[in-house]
C-alpha cells in the first residue's frame, strides 16, 4: 500500500476540521458563511472543471443552477399565493425531475455551443445566461420577476441548517473527488487533449462536440445539484439570482480561487463570501470611503489585481511561494517543477 | 501572438471568400431553411392571434414592425461596431463595453439637462438639435477617454492574452458599475430627443415616431463615416493591415501601437455614441449596461467577430428578431420573444460556427 499522498492529507484534514466547525463555530458562520461558502464553491467547481481541463470558460453554470431551483420551486410547491406551477410534487421527486430538466437543458446549451471554444464560449454561454435571466422574469407561467417563495426541503432538512451544512459538506466532497476522478479517466483525458489540440484530436477520430457536450452536461449536473442546495438552504429563488451580477459573481470566485483549479473554487467561494459580510468589520474601511455599498468596486479592484498579477488566482500564488521555497532547496526543486506544470501555462497562454 | 491567419477581416473584397460555399446542403442549412419559410409563412398568411396580425390583412402594422426593425438595427450596429472594431485588431472582449455605453449614456443626459437647464419635465420642444448633439459628443469623449485609459493602463500588458484580457474588462466592469451607481442613483434617467425631430407621421394608417428615422439616419452616417476611415484613410488602412497581419506591419515601421490605441479609442467612442442615442431611445439605468452588452455579444456572435459586414448583417437579423418576435408570437405567448434571440443564435450557429462572417478560429 502507497502513503497517501501530502495533498490527500490536507484534503482529508480540511473536510475532518470542516465536519468538526458545527460544534465550535456559531450558528451565523456556519449557516450562512460556511454553506454558503459551499454551495458556491461547488458551482464555481464546475467552471474550473471546464475551463481548466475542457478549454471552455462557461458562464453559464450558474443559470443551470438557477434553472434546477427554480424547477423545485414550481414542482414542490403548492401554496395558492405563489408564483409559478404549484404542482406540490413531494419534495423528493421534485429533487429528481428538476435535475432531469437542469440536465437536458444543459446538454442543449452544449450543444448548441460545442463548436466553440476559448473566448467564444465565454461570450456564447454569457449570452445564454442573460437570456436564461430574462426568460425566468418575463415567463410568469415558471416564475416572473417576483420569484418564487415558502420553497421548503424535504422534512430530513426542514429547519435543520446543521444538516443543510453537513449536506453541502458532503456534496462538495463529492464533487470535488468525482470531478478528479473524471479527469482521470479516459474521457477526461480525451478532454483535456481537446482542450490543447482539437484539430489533432479530430484527426485521431475522436468526436470533438461530443466530448465537449458530455463535459458540459456532466458540470451541468454538479451545478444543478448544487443549485438545489441553494434552494433548499434559500427558501426561495428569483431572476434577480441568476442576473448578470450573481453570474459574474461566481465567475469571479472561480478567478479569485484560480480558474485552473478545482480546489480554488472553494477557496475563492470563501473569500467572497467572508468579503461580503465582514468587509464592514475591518477597521478603518469606511474612513477611506469603502462602505458596505461600494462592495462591488472592492471586489472589482480585487479582481482586477489578482488578473493583472497572477492569471492563476490565489492557489496559483500559493504554487509560486511554494516553488520559490523549493528552488531554495534543490533536493525537492524537481518535485515542484512538476507539479507547476499543471494546466496554468493556459492562462498565461495565447501564444498557440 | 496570434497570427494574421486567424485575425478576421475588416478588408470588405477579402470577406467574399470567407463565405461558405453554397453548392452543397447540409442538414443544419436546410433545417433552418425550412425554419426561415415558415416563420414567412406565418407572418404572411397565418398570424391571426397576435398582436400585429397576419401581414397579408394588416399591411401597414407589417411595416411598422419592420421599420422598427431597422431602426433598432441602426443602434445595434453603432454599438457592436465598435465591440467589434476593437476585437478585429486585438483581439480584446471588450466586456466593460456596456459599461462605457451607460458612462456616456449617465454623461450625456447630465450635459443636456445643464444645457436646458432643468432636471426633469423636459420637453421636446425645449431641446434644440445642439443640445442634444454636443451632450452626445460629450458622453462620448469620456467613454472614449475611460477606454483609452483602461487599455494604456490595464489592456496593453497582456497582447494575445484573450481570457485574461476579457476578466480584466469584466472587474473593470463591475467597478464602473458600481460607480455609475453611486454617482448616478439606481432610478431610470432619459435623454430627450431635440424637438425638431420629435413628430410623428403615418404610414398605411399607422402613426410613426420620426424620432427612430433620426436613430436610423445617424447610424447610416456614422456607419458611412467608419467605411470611410477604414477604407480611405491611411490610419484605416494600418488598421486593417493590422488586422490581417501585426507583425508584418509592424516589421513594415508603421507604429501599431498607435493603431491599437486610435482603435480604442474609436471602439469606446462608437459604444459611447450608442449610449446616448439608447438613453434617448430606452433610457438609462444600472442593468442598461449589461443589457446592451448582451445585444453587442449577440450581434457580433451571428455576425462574425471582428467583421464590420458580419456587425451590419448581425445588427439587421437582431434587430428584425427582436421587432417580429413580440409582434407576431399568439398573444398568450408575447413573453417567449426572448427565447426566439436563442433559436436565431442557434440557427446561425448550426450553420456557421463562427458567424455569418467569421473566419476559423485557428
Amino acid at each position: 500500500m502507497k502513503a497517501p499522498s501530502a495533498q490527500a492529507i490536507v484534503v482529508a484534514a480540511v473536510v475532518v476540521a470542516l465536519a468538526l466547525l458545527p460544534l465550535v463555530g456559531s450558528d451565523f458562520f456556519v449557516s450562512f458563511v460556511m454553506t454558503r461558502t459551499l454551495i458556491l464553491g461547488m458551482a464555481a467547481a464546475t467552471i474550473a472543471f471546464l475551463s481548466g481541463y475542457g478549454g471552455m470558460t462557461s458562464m453559464a453554470q450558474l443559470l443551470v443552477y438557477g434553472i434546477a431551483g427554480f424547477m423545485i420551486g414550481n414542482f414542490s410547491v403548492s401554496e395558492a399565493g405563489s408564483k409559478g406551477l404549484k404542482l406540490g410534487l413531494d419534495p423528493w421527486l421534485s429533487v429528481v425531475l428538476a435535475l432531469l430538466v437542469a440536465t437536458v437543458v444543459a446538454f442543449i446549451l452544449g450543444a448548441v455551443s460545442s463548436r466553440t471554444t476559448g473566448i467564444y464560449y465565454l461570450m456564447l454561454t454569457f449570452i445564454f445566461a442573460v437570456i436564461g435571466f430574462f426568460f425566468f422574469g418575463q415567463v410568469t407561467t415558471f416564475s416572473g420577476f417576483g420569484g418564487i417563495t415558502g420553497i421548503d426541503p424535504p422534512a430530513l432538512f426542514l429547519d435543520q441548517p446543521i444538516r443543510l451544512y453537513l449536506l453541502a459538506l458532503v456534496l462538495s466532497l463529492a464533487t470535488y473527488l468525482g470531478l478528479r476522478a473524471v479527469i482521470r479517466t479516459p474521457f477526461g483525458l480525451a478532454l483535456q487533449g481537446i482542450r490543447d489540440e482539437p484539430v489533432r484530436m479530430a484527426a485521431l477520430g475522436f468526436n470533438v462536440p461530443l466530448h465537449r457536450v458530455l463535459a458540459f452536461t456532466l458540470a451541468g449536473v454538479v451545478a444543478a445539484v448544487a443549485g438545489v442546495v441553494n434552494v433548499w438552504w434559500n427558501g426561495q429563488i428569483d431572476p434577480q439570482s441568476i442576473s448578470i451580477g450573481p453570474t459574474i459573481d461566481l465567475l469571479i470566485i472561480a478567478v479569485i480561487g484560480g480558474i485552473y483549479r478545482l480546489e480554488g473554487a472553494w477557496i475563492g467561494a470563501f473569500i467572497f463570501v467572508a468579503a461580503n459580510n465582514y468587509l464592514r468589520n475591518i477597521p478603518l474601511v469606511d474612513s477611506i470611503g469603502i462602505t458596505e455599498a461600494r462592495f462591488n468596486t472592492v471586489i472589482g479592484a480585487l479582481v482586477l489585481a489578482i488578473v493583472m498579477a497572477s492569471p492563476d488566482g490565489v492557489t496559483g500564488l500559493f504554487d509560486r511561494v511554494q516553488r520559490q521555497f523549493a528552488n531554495r532547496s534543490r533536493a525537492s526543486a524537481r518535485a515542484f517543477a512538476v507539479q507547476g506544470n499543471t494546466p496554468n501555462n493556459q492562462v498565461t497562454g495565447g501564444d498557440q | 501572438m496570434r497570427s494574421g491567419a486567424e485575425a478576421v477581416q475588416l478588408s470588405s473584397d477579402r470577406v467574399e471568400s470567407a463565405l461558405p460555399t453554397r453548392n452543397r446542403l447540409s442538414p443544419g442549412t436546410a433545417v433552418v431553411g425550412a425554419l426561415c419559410a415558415a416563420v414567412a409563412l406565418w407572418i404572411l398568411v397565418f398570424a391571426t392571434g397576435t398582436s400585429a396580425g397576419a401581414a397579408v390583412a394588416e399591411p401597414g402594422e407589417f411595416i411598422v414592425t419592420m421599420l422598427d426593425g431597422f431602426t433598432l438595427a441602426g443602434l445595434l450596429f453603432i454599438v457592436s461596431s465598435g465591440f467589434t472594431l476593437i476585437f478585429g485588431l486585438m483581439r480584446t472582449v471588450n466586456m466593460a463595453h456596456g459599461s462605457l455605453f451607460l458612462l456616456a449614456a449617465y454623461i450625456a443626459i447630465s450635459v443636456q439637462q445643464r444645457m436646458v437647464g432643468k432636471t426633469n419635465n423636459i420637453v421636446p420642444e425645449e431641446v434644440a438639435i445642439t443640445s442634444w448633439v454636443v451632450p452626445m459628443l460629450v458622453g462620448s469623449l469620456a467613454a472614449s477617454v475611460l477606454g483609452i485609459v483602461m487599455y494604456q493602463v490595464f489592456l496593453r500588458w497582456h497582447p494575445g492574452q484573450d481570457l485574461r484580457q476579457a476578466l480584466i474588462t469584466i472587474a473593470i466592469s463591475i467597478i464602473i458599475a458600481d460607480q455609475l451607481l453611486a454617482n448616478f442613483g439606481g432610478l431610470a434617467q432619459r435623454m430627450i430627443w431635440p424637438g425638431a425631430v420629435t413628430h410623428f407621421f403615418e404610414i398605411l394608417g399607422e402613426r410613426y415616431a420620426t424620432s427612430r428615422l433620426f436613430m436610423l439616419a445617424i447610424s447610416l452616417v456614422v456607419g458611412g463615416a467608419l467605411w470611410f476611415w477604414l477604407n480611405r484613410t491611411r490610419m484605416g488602412m494600418v488598421v486593417r493591415a493590422g488586422v490581417d497581419d501585426q507583425e508584418m506591419v509592424r516589421a513594415l515601421g508603421i507604429n501599431i501601437s498607435a493603431a491599437f490605441a486610435v482603435t480604442f479609442f474609436v471602439g469606446s467612442f462608437l459604444a459611447g455614441v450608442g449610449g446616448a442615442m439608447g438613453a434617448s431611445f430606452a433610457g438609462a439605468a444600472p442593468g442598461t449596461d449589461g443589457s446592451w452588452l448582451l445585444n453587442g455579444l449577440v450581434v457580433v456572435i451571428i455576425g462574425g467577430l471582428g467583421s464590420m459586414k458580419g456587425a451590419a448583417a448581425g445588427s439587421l437579423l437582431f434587430g428584425m428578431v427582436q421587432a417580429f418576435a413580440p409582434a407576431y408570437l399568439p398573444t398568450q405567448y408575447t413573453f417567449y420573444a426572448i427565447i426566439v434571440t436563442f433559436v436565431l443564435l442557434a440557427a446561425v450557429l448550426a450553420i456557421r460556427p463562427n458567424g455569418l462572417y467569421g473566419k476559423a478560429e485557428q
